[in-house]
């Protein structure tokens, strides 16, 4: 009895190490970090990631011949992490700054971002003449109202524009060594929560990225995105990987080329993005 | 060696040093410490109260249910609503009762430190009145009556001859909970604060290197704790002197 015992067991240890064994070797793991609340670029739809950096990572893993495995962090976590080598790479409408790119390469930009103000209905502010007292060269010298306090996703280019000086396009005064001196942005660890502190007064306004202020436009009452020519800057989307990963990077500029030459990629921001409302 | 000498002042120039970020740490510092000190006051105010009200309660109970008079049954609704109080705060996640008071109960408020006083003194509050109540019951009965037959009435008692015992054998496990709301304030950071962790996190976001800000933001909770401890030791060791 005990010698059958012993040899189930034995075999039992042998299938699941070959099953183990197998599993590892079936196909390479592509880990794409992301913060996944962040519509229409990433966000959970139910159990799954939906968004249009999922579904461009997908194709790309797809032309790579690897498998995709997505990383739900904080926007900041998922940068840092893929600088120091934790994923593989990290998309969630990161946007190419010159910092960055000093911990970090960027792959060819796959799309282009807009940061825009949300106000609340019947706010004081209509425009960015009623945030920054301009020069004559249309540059903004000081602020309307030093009382002013804006909420941001922290880390975001949000965060980085809005906390530098007044004569940047920022909203904070600075001392002379570059630290902050009077500090009117609120960093909050996602937009949805940037937007709840806007609905009850917290702050004045919530710089964020123009697609996602629009699902937030439409998703909350009584909140509406700056129309006009009131655009807080400009910016280009792309794929992070760990400076000096070279290898990967250039598999990843090679299938988003294909992937645009072939429209999948317009198809897919189409897709979120209907044209209509750009 | 050298190398990695270089490395580490490189990483500290760029971590602390450029853009005056170290500032940044200044000043999460200085809310953490402000939000730990007026919470903990808020906190030994509240349970103070509390364990006052639940532990004679506890000890008066069978005596004032003799005569059920209109102070018993004022005494068993504010014991009561001491009671949910502590279900209610030791029964939550301190995160979401901060977000809770920022977000519904002063929503409209922009002092955001006053708030998360405010939120941590309630929950230290809930805490310090159990340890207190703990204390106060671990007291020999043997004391009380004592203290009731040298002819000092319940009040008298509790002042002369409970408390100060009491204070003796809480004093450790105070101490304890002092050093659990200095690190919980580290949560701050949820609604906006810059606190000493959130500091941390924005130079982290900033400069792209983990090492640095965090270890940095560590030393400096392991220094503010090793103070509070020594200082509470050095309390303890004063008030054991009457022991001889």
């Amino acid at each position: 009895m005990k010698k059958i015992l012993a040899l189930t067991l034995a075999v039992l240890m042998v299938v699941t190490m070959m099953v183990s064994f197998s599993a590892c070797k079936k196909e390479e793991k592509l880990v794409m970090a992301t913060n996944a609340a962040f519509p229409p670029y990433e966000y959970k739809d139910g159990e799954n990631f939906a968004g249009i950096d999922v579904e461009i990572a997908q194709k790309i893993a797809e032309k790579l011949g690897m498998e995709l495995e997505i990383v739900d962090v904080e926007f900041g976590a998922a940068l840092l992490g893929v600088a120091e080598g934790k994923y593989d790479m990290g998309m969630a409408g990161i946007t190419v700054t010159e910092d960055r790119k000093k911990t970090m390469d960027f792959s060819n930009t796959y799309a282009t971002g807009i940061q825009v103000i949300i106000v609340k209905d019947g706010s004081s502010i209509t425009s960015l003449d009623d945030i920054f007292e301009f020069n004559a060269d249309g540059d903004p010298v000081a602020l309307k109202n030093p009382d002013i306090k804006v909420g941001v996703q922290q880390d975001t280019t949000g965060d980085i524009y809005s906390s530098d000086a007044v004569e940047n396009w920022g909203l904070n005064d600075l001392n002379e060594d570059g630290s902050i001196a009077t500090d009117r942005v609120v960093r909050y660890k996602t937009g949805a929560e940037a937007i709840a502190a806007l609905k009850s007064d917290k702050v004045n306004c919530v710089i964020i990225d123009n697609e996602p202020a629009k699902s937030f436009v439409a998703a909350n009452d009584g909140i509406h995105i700056l129309e006009g020519d009131n655009e807080y800057a400009v910016e280009d989307y792309a794929i992070c990987v760990k400076k000096g990963n070279t290898e990967l990077l250039e598999k990843i500029n090679k299938a988003l080329d294909e992937l645009k030459a072939d429209g999948t990629i317009a198809a897919i921001i189409e897709k979120y993005i209907p044209s209509k409302a750009n | 060696m050298q190398e990695w000498f270089a490395d580490f002042k490189a990483d500290f120039q760029l971590n602390f040093i450029d853009d005056g970020r170290w500032r940044w740490i200044v000043q999460g510092l200085g809310n953490t410490l402000k939000i730990t000190l007026f919470s903990l006051l808020i906190g030994i105010a509240l349970g103070i109260m509390v364990a006052a009200v639940r532990s004679t309660y506890d000890k008066n109970k069978e005596a004032m249910s003799k005569h059920k008079g209109a102070g018993y049954h004022l005494f068993t609704v504010v014991n009561a609503i001491c009671k949910l109080y502590l279900t209610v705060i030791r029964g939550t996640p301190v995160v979401v009762q901060l977000l809770i008071m920022y977000f519904i109960i002063f929503a409209t408020s922009r002092n955001d430190v006053m708030i998360a006083v405010i939120a941590f003194g309630i929950n230290s509050g809930a805490y310090v009145a159990e340890i207190l109540r703990g204390g106060i019951m671990s007291i020999d009965n043997g004391q009380f009556e004592a203290g009731r037959s040298l002819g000092f009435n319940y009040v008298q008692t509790m002042i002369y001859i409970i408390i100060p015992q009491v204070f003796k054998s809480v004093l450790p496990t105070l101490c304890n909970e002092f050093i659990v709301l200095l690190k919980e304030t580290s949560i701050a950071g949820y609604v906006g604060i810059v606190d000493l962790t959130k500091a941390g996190d924005l130079i982290r976001g900033r400069t792209f290197s983990a090492f640095m800000p965090l270890i940095a933001v560590a030393l400096i909770y392991l220094v503010l704790v090793v103070v509070l401890s020594a200082l509470v030791g050095k309390l303890e060791r004063r008030l054991r002197k009457s022991e001889r």
